[in-house]
């Protein structure tokens, strides 16, 4: 056995003092492209919160004729306008609440309804468990895309229904994640401490199961949050999600598609606000990752 | 392992009577019938019921259901509520445009990104290791179908070099194809770089290295092949992924593909269609994943060894 050191012990104390959270940001802070994607992130929501006091609702909304087609970098009209005579920006602006709703609202929900049966599945096993993991896996066969489109075709087109769409057909995927970071867990000497004990199944769910297997589920979370939100601007595209004039970046880039010839501004801004959104959690997903569990790191 | 492969194509079955019950139970919700739609919304109500009759419609759709599923294992999925044509020649004439689509990401994507997750993990920090990684999850991030979009300004509107639109000839395919092999080519890399960075590590290379091995011989033989099989994995599941979900790549580029079909069905509520291309191209992925089982085991004979006790 390796020898305690007065170090050692001082480590464990100032460990125990900032407790995991502490330990985990610790971490989290040196990662330099984690902390970049954490204040773009930061950016972007306060854009959102923020998004009445930045530029009114009407300027994203009110059409001018007049104003068809301003390049950007014009007074008052940064990012220029539109078809419509709709400055962009306040578009982008505006439009940021309902991309991120969706896709932090598809992931919230997912993620409660996913881990209900997710942790089920793999914390009891035996015939729910396969018929769980039977079921998800068939569902994951219609591909994911064509499976949102059907949902939003039956429900009708609207910003609710296409969150509800996505978040009907992602549960699969919710399950698997969290069915896999449980399983990681179960076998572990302290699960069969707390069953020996006599703690009732849920309990020992919330109690020691969840807090151990949450770190691969915010990472897994983190990202799903991009990826949903590019879906459901991939969604808009395609005239199935948000209708206009409601600003929605999906939404923008399907009308600007017939200009973007004339006008290629109208499509990059668009779709830069898209992609920064969604690099940005992408690398806090990634810093949160090796942040929660350092033996992953490469 | 011939019992085995049998067993997996005989769960095929019940998957697939799974599918179609959710795709044609969802679809069940849409607010539309074939009367309606043939015979326009100002039909008195009594043609319209006699219509759907005619057709079938007026089942309760648990019959409809088994007639379907009859019809779906004899290849007969059903008529166009639009055309009348059969569906799945209307299937057959789109599936080349999106499996030429497909192929040709993936063989991009394959090359480039493989070939990159080699290298960062050889070169494990180097410039080229960041610059990868760096450039992986940019084109991860960002919409496939804005990429599309950002190349048809760049090579087809300023430089002129390619069509921007149509499916003529293959250099049509250029830019659908390098749009498409973006995200996948990005997984890719990062599989490849994460998988073989963990065999690199593992004592047969080390062993292979002492033996006076040359450098190319233990990358390739040694720590490639046991990285392979996350990546297989990763190959048939966007392979499948790809045959469905390039709906918005094949708009941008005007693809006449089975994607497009189904989001021009969609929209004008025609239902069989929907049915019958969802559940073609899940299927196709199912067999896709059958494929990437059956090629574990050739891939590795310790899978092999275990199916052989069965």
């Amino acid at each position: 056995m390796d020898k305690i050191t007065i170090a050692d012990v001082d480590l464990k104390k100032k460990l125990r003092k900032k407790g995991r959270g502490g330990e985990i940001w610790r971490r989290f802070k040196k990662n330099k492209t984690a902390i970049v994607g954490m204040f773009i992130f930061i950016f972007i929501v306060l854009v959102m919160i923020m998004a009445d006091f930045i530029v009114s609702y009407n300027v994203a909304v009110t059409q001018k004729i007049s104003n068809r087609f301003i390049q950007p970098g014009s007074a008052g009209h940064i990012f220029g306008t539109d078809n419509f005579g709709r400055d962009i920006m306040a578009r982008i602006v505006h439009g940021s609440r309902n991309s991120l709703l969706v896709g932090i609202g598809a992931v919230t929900i997912g993620i409660i309804l996913g881990g209900i049966l997710g942790s089920i599945s793999g914390f009891y096993g035996g015939g729910i468990d396969s018929l769980i993991v039977r079921t998800t896996d068939t569902v994951m066969c219609i591909p994911l895309m064509l499976l949102v489109l059907s949902i939003v075709a039956a429900l009708g087109t609207s910003l609710v229904n296409v969150l509800i769409a996505m978040m009907i057909a992602n549960v699969p995927h919710y399950i698997r994640i969290v069915r896999a970071a449980v399983l990681s867990v179960v076998g572990q000497d302290y699960i069969e401490a707390a069953r020996a004990c006599g703690t009732p199944s849920f309990w020992i769910i919330l109690k020691h199961v969840i807090p151990n297997a949450i770190g691969p589920i915010i990472v897994q979370a983190t990202m799903a949050v991009g990826t949903m939100i590019i879906h459901a601007a991939g969604i808009s595209f395609l005239g199935m999600g948000i209708q206009p004039p409601t600003p929605e970046w999906g939404a923008m880039l399907n009308e600007a598609k017939n200009y973007m010839i004339d006008y290629p501004y109208t499509v990059i801004f668009p779709g830069l606000s898209i992609g920064l959104t969604a690099l940005s959690l992408n690398l806090m997903g990634d810093g949160l990752r090796d942040a929660l569990d350092p033996k992953l790191k490469d | 392992m011939a019992r085995y492969i049998i067993k997996r194509v005989l769960m095929l079955i019940p998957m697939l009577l799974v599918i179609i019950f959710i795709v044609s139970f969802i679809m069940n919700l849409t607010p539309s019938d074939p009367g309606t739609l043939l015979l326009g919304e100002r039909a008195t109500p009594e043609a319209v019921a006699e219509m759907n009759a005619r057709l079938g419609y007026s089942d309760p759709f648990f019959v409809r259901y088994v007639k379907y599923v009859i019809g779906a294992f004899q290849g007969n999925l059903g008529n166009s509520w639009k055309s009348g044509d059969p569906v799945i020649r209307e299937i057959l004439r789109r599936f080349p445009a999106t499996l030429t689509l497909a192929v040709g990401a993936i063989v991009i994507g394959l090359t480039v990104g493989m070939t990159l997750g080699i290298l960062s993990a050889v070169k494990q920090y180097s410039a080229l290791d960041i610059a990868g990684t760096a450039f992986s999850m940019t084109l991860a991030s960002f919409p496939g179908f804005w990429i599309g979009m950002m190349l048809i300004i760049l090579f087809a509107l300023k430089l002129g070099w390619l069509p921007s639109f149509g499916v003529g000839t293959l250099r049509h395919y250029i830019l659908p194809w390098l749009t498409t092999s973006c995200a996948f080519g990005a997984s890719m890399l990062r599989m490849t770089r994460t998988s073989m960075l963990e065999s690199i590590r593992m004592d047969y290379i080390r062993t292979a290295r002492a033996k006076g091995q040359t450098e190319r011989i233990v990358i390739l033989r040694h720590a490639l092949r046991n990285a392979l099989l996350p990546v297989v994995t990763i190959l048939g599941m966007s392979f499948g992924g790809l045959l469905g979900g390039t709906v918005t790549i094949e708009t941008v580029f005007s693809i006449p593909g089975v994607g497009s079909l189904i989001i021009e069905a969609i929209r004008m509520k025609d239902i069989p269609v929907v049915v019958g291309a969802t559940v073609t191209l899940a299927t196709c992925f199912t067999l896709l994943m059958l494929l990437v089982d059956i090629l574990y085991a050739f891939i590795d004979p310790r899978i092999k060894a275990r199916y052989l006790r069965y």
